[in-house]
């Protein structure tokens, strides 16, 4: 039918209406080839900080080999440079994070789903959400400053002397009290990420469907009964994607640790002792630091650190995009 | 018997309902008490520290009186630059995720790697920025703080750009693209129209996200004492001048750091909160 309107009354298009479609077309083609670009440059920017510290810490992997990884000698005298005693501390500080941090993170984040009278949950929820976006400079100077200090004074040396007799815990908890040291650098960390872990911890909570955790109250359930057999097998991917986001974050965390943990590069038992992470290094080291080899090395320790938060985030990605799969599965 | 025996287990249950519920609020009450002291610290602190002369005078050698204007100034310029230079690449990608490329393998791989250098160490991004800019020119400076403060700039907003177009709903696009609108048009007029607020949303996010960057900054632009506006050489920022003070072992440093740092944490919370009122005036 519209082929007859068509045929007895053929388009007539001026000139100058082809060009301007033909422009359009052109400036459609230029649109997507420019966002098509600014993907890319994501792409490029990831390559290019492989790259760029592979390079950059080429002297270094030359002239150590693998011994850079297996040594603790840390001496810009005599140029001799092992990163384990760095990473070793970046490990044992965000595991030691993670262990006060993950358990009272998923605590807060069950209390606003589950516990919290409905006119609190969203102040504090909101409140949680605020602290996680303050810069880790602040709970640095904290560290530093407030808890340091007051840690030195009053616990340290109370609990050196409760557990000096006990085997294992006296050698963890031995040493002179100097207030900073790793422990204190992996409890200030802890206080970092938690807001960060509740507020995702929440989200991936909200993600169940709330007629699953109905059905189950509706067979007398109790609260606890409900979030350990519905709400935590339902959103344990979630969780566990959560907690090694801010695992990562732990890992490359700088400034919080920086002022608090000492910077020494040495393996003690004692976790009173100082200790220094990777990225504690590279803070307090790199801008004095002479020489060619000193600068290669301390970009070589970025290098690992960067392999091991590639994993760890990478990790973390795949375990939330389970989630996100299975939420919309029920949903749809 | 058998109801015994039920009230035992009713009465364990109700029992374990109870050790769990308090577990779950002590953890609560911990956690928020360690976040309450650092902020009441903070603003205890900062604010002793602060006044008129913080704004208005340079950062002082040890023993006298200052500000931290020059800090505050190079701050603002440095992130300004960032996000003049990373809000068009992230916003473009973002379209590109969203809009052109869907399902393509592309955006797969792009979505990927933005979510890893969204939490990727900041660190890192100052020593790759060392490498290929510093190292480079010879020479710490301005510019190549603006450069790491920009790659962090743009995964923040590549993410709520993605995110914000795909809630605009399809019909949307359909109906622009039956006028005869050509897809670029599409996309300029309606989409990114439709999802202005969250797109700043982003923006603003990303501001907050780079003002305590202290890290990168470090590795870059190193520090001033002076008043600079010579972007090619070392200018002042707050975050490393919180650094450089809150290490020294000079008591007025270190009320400044704690004015700085409230300072810093006051842009953040103001910044997230006009974002949070943006998105939930978009909701409503």
């Amino acid at each position: 039918m519209a082929d007859v309107a068509y045929e007895s009354n053929p388009m007539t298009v001026s000139d100058t209406k082809i060009a301007a479609v033909k422009r359009s077309g052109a400036g459609d083609t230029r649109f997507r080839a420019l966002t098509v670009a600014a993907a890319a440059i994501v792409v490029l920017l990831f390559l290019g900080m492989m790259a760029a510290l592979t390079e950059g810490a080429w002297l270094s992997i030359r002239t150590f080999g693998a011994s850079f990884l297996t040594s603790q000698k840390w001496n810009p005298v005599t140029e001799q440079f092992g990163a384990l005693a760095a990473v070793y501390g970046t490990v044992v500080t965000s595991v030691l994070a993670m262990l006060l941090a993950v358990p009272v993170g998923i605590g807060i984040a069950i209390f606003l789903t589950e516990i919290c009278p409905r006119t609190l949950r969203r102040p504090i929820g909101i409140a949680i959400e605020l602290l996680a976006g303050i810069p880790s400079i602040v709970y640095g100077i904290w560290g530093l400053f407030v808890f340091a200090p007051y840690f030195q004074e009053h616990v340290q040396p109370w609990l050196v002397d409760a557990v000096a007799d006990i085997p294992v815990l006296g050698t963890i908890f031995e040493g002179p009290p100097y207030g900073i040291g790793v422990f204190t650098a992996s409890f200030i960390l802890s206080i970092m990420i938690l807001p960060f872990i509740s507020a995702v911890t929440r989200d991936v909570f909200e993600t169940v469907p709330a007629t699953l955790k109905e059905s189950a109250y509706a067979l007398g359930c109790t609260t606890s009964e409900v979030v350990g057999s519905v709400v935590l097998p339902f959103s344990r991917a979630g969780v566990v994607g959560g907690a090694m986001l801010a695992l990562g974050r732990a890992l490359g965390e700088t400034m919080a640790v920086t002022f608090v943990i000492g910077n020494s590069h040495r393996i003690h038992a004692s976790l009173f002792a100082p200790g220094t992470t990777i990225s504690a290094t590279v803070a307090n080291e790199f801008t004095e630091a002479v020489g060619d080899i000193y600068h290669s090395s301390l970009i070589e320790a970025g290098l690992i650190l960067f392999f091991i938060s590639f994993v760890v985030l990478a990790a973390a990605q795949i375990m939330l995009r389970i989630l996100h799969k299975r939420a919309g599965g029920v949903a749809a | 018997m058998t109801i015994a025996i039920n009230k035992r287990i009713y009465h364990g249950r109700k029992r374990a309902n109870g050790v769990f519920l308090t577990l779950s609020t002590l953890a609560a009450g911990f956690g928020l008490v360690w976040l309450a002291l650092i902020l009441y610290s903070l603003f205890y602190n900062g604010f002793s520290g602060l006044s008129l002369k913080v704004f208005t005078e340079m950062t002082p050698p040890p023993g006298q009186d200052g500000g931290l204007a020059n800090a505050i100034f190079g701050s603002v310029v440095m992130s300004l630059l960032a996000v003049f230079a990373g809000t068009p690449i992230g916003i473009m990608a973002g379209t590109y995720l969203a809009e052109y490329g869907r399902y393509s393998w592309l955006s797969d791989t792009v979505r990927f790697i933005n979510d890893i250098l969204l939490s990727a160490p900041s660190i890192l991004i100052g020593l790759f920025i060392y490498v290929i800019v510093v190292a480079t020119t010879h020479t710490f400076s301005g510019w190549a703080g603006a450069a790491a403060l920009t790659v962090i700039v743009i995964p923040v907003v590549v993410r709520t750009t993605e995110n914000m177009l795909l809630l605009v709903p399809n019909g949307l696009r359909e109906a622009a693209a039956a006028m005869g609108a050509p897809r670029a048009t599409v996309i300029q007029s309606v989409t990114w129209r439709a999802a202005r607020a969250g797109m700043v949303t982003g923006v603003l996010l990303a501001i907050a996200r780079i003002s305590g960057e202290t890290a990168p900054l470090l590795l870059t632009v190193l520090s001033n004492q002076f008043w600079s506006t010579h972007l090619g050489g070392p200018i002042a920022s707050l975050p490393v001048m919180i650094f450089n003070f809150a290490m020294s072992p000079y008591e007025d440093w270190h009320k400044l750091a704690w004015a700085g740092a409230l300072l810093i944490t006051i842009a953040v919370l103001t910044l997230s909160i006009i974002a949070r009122i943006l998105e939930s005036s978009r909701k409503n």
